[in-house]
């Protein structure tokens, strides 16, 4: 039986935790090969074992911090030791640090940009180039909700997302003429570590602001991200999907 | 194929030139068809050809076919 990705080569950052991992299994399980990225190497290993024995499929593990140019120029350099095919890049790797503005530190601002925004760049400068060669490629942002519609408390993270919907938009016209489609998904509250510690009463508080009633999970997202990146979506560029139970702040 | 003549090849097949029109001389946006499109079309088939991966800063700085030379002399290429 085919399988939407059948002969993919797939590389997906912040594939460790949460949403990234969840689209790692949903690309495996449609027949790609998955080449995965995080900070910590075991985690990654773990996840490349795990996929491996769960969709009989290829994975390999690619352990850095993107938001260092020269991690990811490295990474890049070790993928293409093997491979002269990249299909997809998922860019799903980012940081979230609460804070109201008047608290915000100088390095709070770096650390976030750095991995949200500048990380996304850098991999994507390198994942265009295999892209043009072969004109062909899907690049796949993830933003958040707070970048499309603001949030208190989350002022520098909303505008390191924000910073993603117009890197998308601004991409997809430069790729487009290589056949290259760039979009990017936007997740509302999603059942992730990140929402490991947050209080009962501020959980019921942010579900009463979603439509749907309730927090999504990883996979819902993973499922549009498979959309996406899948030739169904084959006459879509510069979009920014919004997955988040109709989220309203 | 001479490694020079080789050059001239990928620098034409990227640029959709004749070869006679290539030279050492030939600088980037001095004709139509080295655009900043195009030069992300040539350092693409720079990199598959020579099996290199590029800096940016390289791909910034690469300005004309001799300055090509130059750099990927700096990641052992002998052209």
């Amino acid at each position: 039986m085919t399988k939407q990705l059948d002969g993919r080569k797939a590389f997906i950052t912040g594939a460790s935790k949460g949403i990234g991992k969840a689209i790692a299994h949903s690309f495996a399980e449609q027949g790609a090969e998955v080449h995965l990225n995080a900070r910590n190497k075991n985690d990654l290993e773990a996840l490349a074992e795990e996929i491996r024995g769960r969709h009989n499929c290829k994975a390999y593990v690619y352990p850095c911090d993107i938001s260092n140019p020269e991690d990811v120029k490295q990474a890049f350099v070790n993928y293409r030791a093997t491979n002269r095919q990249l299909d997809i890049l998922v860019n799903n790797a980012g940081i979230m640090q609460n804070s109201l503005l008047g608290m915000v530190l100088p390095e709070h601002i770096l650390q976030t940009f750095s991995t949200n925004v500048f990380g996304s760049v850098y991999c994507a400068q390198l994942a265009s180039r295999f892209m043009m060669r072969q004109r062909s490629g899907v690049i796949l942002n993830i933003g958040s909700i707070v970048g499309e519609e603001g949030r208190s408390g989350q002022s520098v993270y909303g505008a390191s997302k924000s910073a993603i919907t117009g890197f998308t938009k601004s991409l997809a016209k430069e790729l487009a003429g290589f056949d290259i489609r760039v979009n990017a998904i936007s997740p509302g509250m999603i059942e992730t570590e990140l929402l490991e510690g947050l209080a009962e009463n501020k959980r019921l508080e942010a579900i009463s602001n979603i439509a749907l009633g309730r927090i999504g999970s990883a996979n819902e997202v993973a499922q549009v991200a498979l959309f996406l990146v899948s030739d169904a979506a084959s006459y879509i560029t510069g979009q920014v999907i919004g997955v988040d139970g109709g989220m309203a702040f | 194929m001479t490694q020079n003549s080789r050059l001239y090849t990928v620098f034409a097949e990227a640029l959709g030139v004749q070869i006679d029109q290539i030279s050492d001389e030939l600088k980037y946006n001095s004709i139509p068809s080295w655009d900043s499109t195009a030069h992300m079309v040539l350092i693409a088939a720079l990199e598959d050809a020579y099996d290199v991966m590029l800096d940016t800063d390289d791909i910034i700085d690469m300005s004309s076919v001799v300055k090509a030379k130059e750099i990927l002399a700096k990641y052992d290429v002998v052209v």
